[in-house]
């Protein structure tokens, strides 16, 4: 028996669970500290469910005042003004996941996330990040790389009807099912920095164009000094500009990259719950895995578009030099 | 992100949700969300503290005490499609949502009901309801989507009238069913042990005396005994508990108990005395909360109890439900939520398994199989419900050539985690919607109609309230509405033999069956046949033309099918079949497609024109995706290593 038992009412609320992933990791979930950033709709689709799930704890940052544009996709918002006033985002989605799961911690913690300190981060089991741009993410992954614990990173942003998962678990052993047996395996997860700098030319040539477009809006975004999802259709001159310098200097096709995915990413500035609801729960599921260390983990983007309605794996990562 | 002409038909849509639960209340949140103003939710359920783990918009405070009290609604019990309404709205206030806390099959959700909607949308739990859904969309000619979920797996699939299938042109299997003589002679798993302690024990010491009941004892004892096997599972008058539950093990099991219990492998087993003792323990006790486990301080529902524990188990739960239950006895049949008849079946099962060498199991895993309990989470209902709101707004734009049937997998296909595919061309052999006649192999002398219309008519086509026609003559009809005269006609006719029925009927006849609600007619052509053979034909009767997924394969089940046992298919000489524990998840996935039909359009993939930029192409023509060309031609086949491209007409 590893430590505590399941308490009994654990047992009867998470029966059915308990019969996808097991008694063992329902026990380590139930211990486990998530730090989340960013509480907009698929974010809060994404608390949903690791509440329901039973961790340990959750821990939100977004300092954020409520708006108009934050209830229209945001389920954990109550539309009434008496309840949101003077609250931060996180404070108002803070009250309704608690009311999700009463065994569950939910807690707020404001500040400027880039200011935090490495030891911060620690003390979490996985950090989910959302509304950040490139270099806020580029930031927050490497402080949790200093840890000497591992730390599930993860990323997520939704534009429109698209949305994109990063996963990056250093280097993580986990065990699977394989037939009747059980499976030791191992990944190593490249970081942030080092996936999103592997030369597009290197990459395998059916790669999501999603991948490529996503990455050219965020570096537009930074290079405008833009705060994340602030884009609209007057900015596509401008897009369709970098795109032809990034291509060029990637030895790539512009064609790879076609101007309507671009239009649809920068008009997409607000969020489309059943996207939200899509790519919260394959996150929500991933970071499970992740903390019971069952199952095939997620390497390492994932995206969705509606329009074809694929969801797709992408493993961004160096190719591995052949021997 | 919604475009403006989407958001208006959205707005304007009426949509009927049918199901509430898991699937459910992912659903109502994500289409409240999404804009949608009109909705309506059928649900007959009530809330359990099981529900809660995914069903996010119930709370423990909406949970009821008894399911046993369910059939009066007292207000204690909540049922799903009004607190999820309530919930709802806290959200989005000025939506209209109308709940109806009622059975689907109810004769008001009839075809006009169903004609009031732009959708239906379902997130049903058992093949029954499905089916009848499914006609009743037919009928009204009312796109649906349906959509199921099992653990980490989940499909969405789109259904309308003449341009796809329906949902009964793919082979839908019905619920496993094992052979008498395995599962009381010859059990080779788990599960024929369960369903022998369920369906067969439990029942004979527990349920209703009068039913049939398949128990017989090891044919080598009856030599010895002298008395007949009905009365040696009564308790005899004067019979102290202890004596009886002993009696009992002797008899089903076969070996004596005092050397089973003396068999002590482990040393911390409760020495017998303290059994006796523990009964004071118990004067607090509620009928409800009565446990073997909480007498015999077993505390650990994953444990797996050995020989000795599992028979304490066994004669404490027999000795409580006649101490503290007497009243129930004789009524009882078996439900997952009566902790003690889990464990009781749950001991029962693996006595019987420990004699035929079969690995035991602990109550977690028993109650599982012996309830038919889907595994579930929160997320892939999320998943899929989005996949629903997904295709909902696509029908309600009449977007006919981006309708997707998708898959939600557990382990990435060619990098696919969500894996759309084209819906297929309507099965021209479906005896639903394309109302091809089916036929029937029977022996007319021998076969009652009773057993035509439990069997082939209710069980096995799916309809509720037949009406069942030679030519002009009607043979048997249900309703509320009939002459006292023809329903005692009926009635009589429902015993006699089919060649001996007022329009007698023989090799060659063609019968005529309607269900009026659901609007839905078969022919079904009748062959005289002799002799069937007792295994694979236990019914005694042979459909065919009727398209039915092989049921000897392991986990035959579509995704999220069959939580309920309401589609049971009558005791008698079959048995109820119970789930696996493991699901094979490609044989789930796959076993929705059979790799003959056409697809809808027969070109490669139509999507929506890139109008601008450097691979701009002609509206008319249509271009295959770039992300992975070959995935949409996917015909998704046993082997998932060879997928085959579909011949181009």
């Amino acid at each position: 028996m590893n430590g505590e038992e399941l308490t009994e009412q654990e047992t009867a609320l998470y029966d059915r669970q308990i019969r996808v992933w097991g008694a063992d990791a329902q026990r380590r979930l139930s211990k486990s500290h998530i730090l989340v950033y960013g509480m907009k709709g698929t974010v809060a689709e994404f608390c949903k469910n690791i509440v329901l799930a039973g961790v340990g704890s959750v821990t939100l940052v977004d300092d954020r005042e409520v708006t108009e544009e934050a209830l229209s996709a945001n389920f954990l918002i109550l539309p009434d003004e008496n309840l949101y006033h003077g609250k931060t985002l996180a404070e108002v989605c803070c009250d309704s996941l608690k009311e999700l799961n009463p065994m569950v911690h939910v807690s707020v913690e404001k500040g400027d996330i880039s200011t935090f300190g490495v030891e911060f981060f620690g003390k979490f089991d996985a950090v989910v990040i959302s509304c950040c741009s490139l270099a806020k993410k580029k930031l927050i992954n490497q402080k949790r790389q200093k840890l000497p614990k591992r730390v599930a990173f993860y990323t997520v942003d939704c534009r429109g009807c698209c949305g994109e998962i990063f996963v990056d678990l250093k280097d993580y052993k986990y065990s699977k099912k394989k037939l009747e047996e059980t499976v030791e395996c191992q990944l190593e997860f490249p970081s942030f920095e080092d996936t999103i700098s592997v030369p597009w030319k290197a990459l395998p040539k059916r790669v999501s164009k999603l991948y490529f477009a996503m990455r050219m809006i965020e570096q537009f975004e930074d290079a405008e000094g833009r705060n994340p999802g602030e884009t609209s259709i007057a900015d596509l001159p401008g897009v369709l500009k970098l795109r032809k310098e990034l291509c060029e200097t990637n030895s790539v096709n512009e064609s790879q990259i076609p101007d309507a995915l671009l239009e649809r990413l920068l008009i997409g500035t607000s969020e489309y719950p059943p996207v939200c609801a899509i790519i919260g729960g394959i996150l929500g599921q991933e970071v499970i895995k992740a903390i019971s260390g069952k199952g095939d983990p997620l390497k390492n983007f994932f995206f969705f578009d509606a329009m074809d309605g694929k969801g797709l794996i992408e493993d961004i990562s160096e190719p591995k030099p052949v021997s | 992100m919604a475009s403006q002409e989407q958001l208006s038909a959205i707005k304007r849509a009426k949509v009927l949700m049918v199901g509430a639960g898991g699937i459910g209340c992912e659903l109502l949140k994500t289409l409240a969300l999404s804009g949608f103003q009109d909705i309506h939710i059928i649900d007959m359920d009530t809330i359990e503290v099981s529900n809660l783990n995914r069903q996010f918009l119930f709370r423990q405070s909406h949970v009821g005490q008894s399911k046993a009290k369910a059939s009066t609604f007292t207000g204690i019990l909540q049922a799903f499609s009004l607190v999820a309404r309530d919930a709802v709205l806290r959200f989005r206030p000025n939506i209209s949502i109308t709940p109806y806390h009622a059975n689907v099959k109810e004769s008001r959700f009839n075809v006009d009901f169903f004609k009031e909607f732009d959708v239906v949308l379902n997130g049903l739990d058992n093949l029954d309801a499905r089916r009848h859904v499914n006609r009743l969309c037919l009928a009204a000619d009312i796109p649906l989507v349906e959509s199921g979920t099992t653990g980490f797996l989940g499909q969405v699939t789109v259904h309308l009238k003449g341009k796809t299938e329906c949902y009964e042109c793919q082979p839908k299997p019905a619920p496993k069913t094992y052979p008498v003589c395995t599962i009381t002679s010859t059990p080779s798993k788990f599960v024929h042990c369960i369903v022998w302690a369920k369906d067969l024990l439990f029942a004979k010491l527990f349920g209703d005396k009068n039913q049939e009941n398949d128990l017989n004892v090891r044919s080598s004892d009856t030599a010895n005994s002298s008395e007949h096997s009905e009365d040696v599972f009564e308790c005899r008058k004067d019979e102290d508990i202890e004596r009886y539950g002993r009696r009992i093990y002797d008899h089903v099991f076969g070996h004596n108990i005092e050397v089973a219990l003396s068999n002590e492998e482990t040393k911390d087993v409760l020495p017998e005395k303290q059994t006796k003792e523990n009964g004071n323990k118990e004067k607090g006790c509620a009928a409800d909360d009565v446990s073997a486990m909480v007498s015999l301080s077993l505390k650990n529902p994953q444990d797996i109890w050995n020989l000795v524990e599992n028979s304490r188990v066994f004669l404490e739960a027999l000795r409580l439900f006649f101490l503290k239950r007497e009243k129930d006895i004789g009524n009882l049949t078996f439900d997952k939520d009566d902790q003690l008849a889990v464990e009781f079946v749950t001991a029962a099962a693996n006595i019987r398994a420990s004699s035929f060498g079969i690995p035991l199991h602990s109550l977690f895993e028993a109650k599982g199989i012996a309830g038919n309990i889907v595994h579930a989470v929160a997320t892939t209902n999320a998943i899929i419900a989005g996949l629903i709101v997904i295709e909902a707004i696509k029908v309600l734009q009449k977007d006919n050539n981006n309708y997707r049937m998708t898959y939600c997998l557990e382990h990435p296909s060619r990098k696919l985690l969500l894996m759309p595919v084209e819906p297929y061309e309507p099965n021209r052999s479906c005896y639903v919607c394309s109302e091809t006649p089916v036929s029937l192999e029977v022996n007319t002398q021998r076969s009652k109609l009773r057993d035509f219309v439990e069997k082939i008519i209710k069980a096995k086509l799916g309809m509720n309230f037949p009406l069942i026609m030679q030519g002009a003559s009607i043979l048997y009809e249900v309703g509320e509405d009939l002459e006292e005269d023809m329903v005692a006609i009926y009635a009589a006719n429902l015993e006699k033999a089919l060649s001996e029925l007022p329009s007698p009927v023989t090799c060659g006849s063609v019968l005529t069956v309607e269900d009026l609600q659901q609007e839905f007619s078969c022919s079904i052509n009748i062959k005289h046949r002799e002799e069937f053979d007792e295994e694979k034909e236990p019914d005694g009767m042979l459909l065919s033309g009727w398209v039915e997924a092989p049921v000897d394969k392991d986990n035959n089940k579509p995704i999220g099918n069959d939580e309920s046992t309401s589609n049971a298919l009558p005791s008698g000489e079959t048995l109820e079949g119970e789930k696996d524990d493991e699901i094979q998840e490609t044989s789930e996935v796959v076993e929705a497609f059979t790799g003959k039909k056409r697809k809808l359009s027969e070109v490669s993939e139509v999507t929506a024109p890139d109008p601008s930029g450097p691979s701009s192409i002609n509206q008319n023509k249509p271009k295959k995706l770039d992300i992975d060309d070959e995935a949409d031609e996917l015909i998704i086949s046993d082997d998932w290593e060879s997928l085959t491209k579909k011949k181009k007409l």
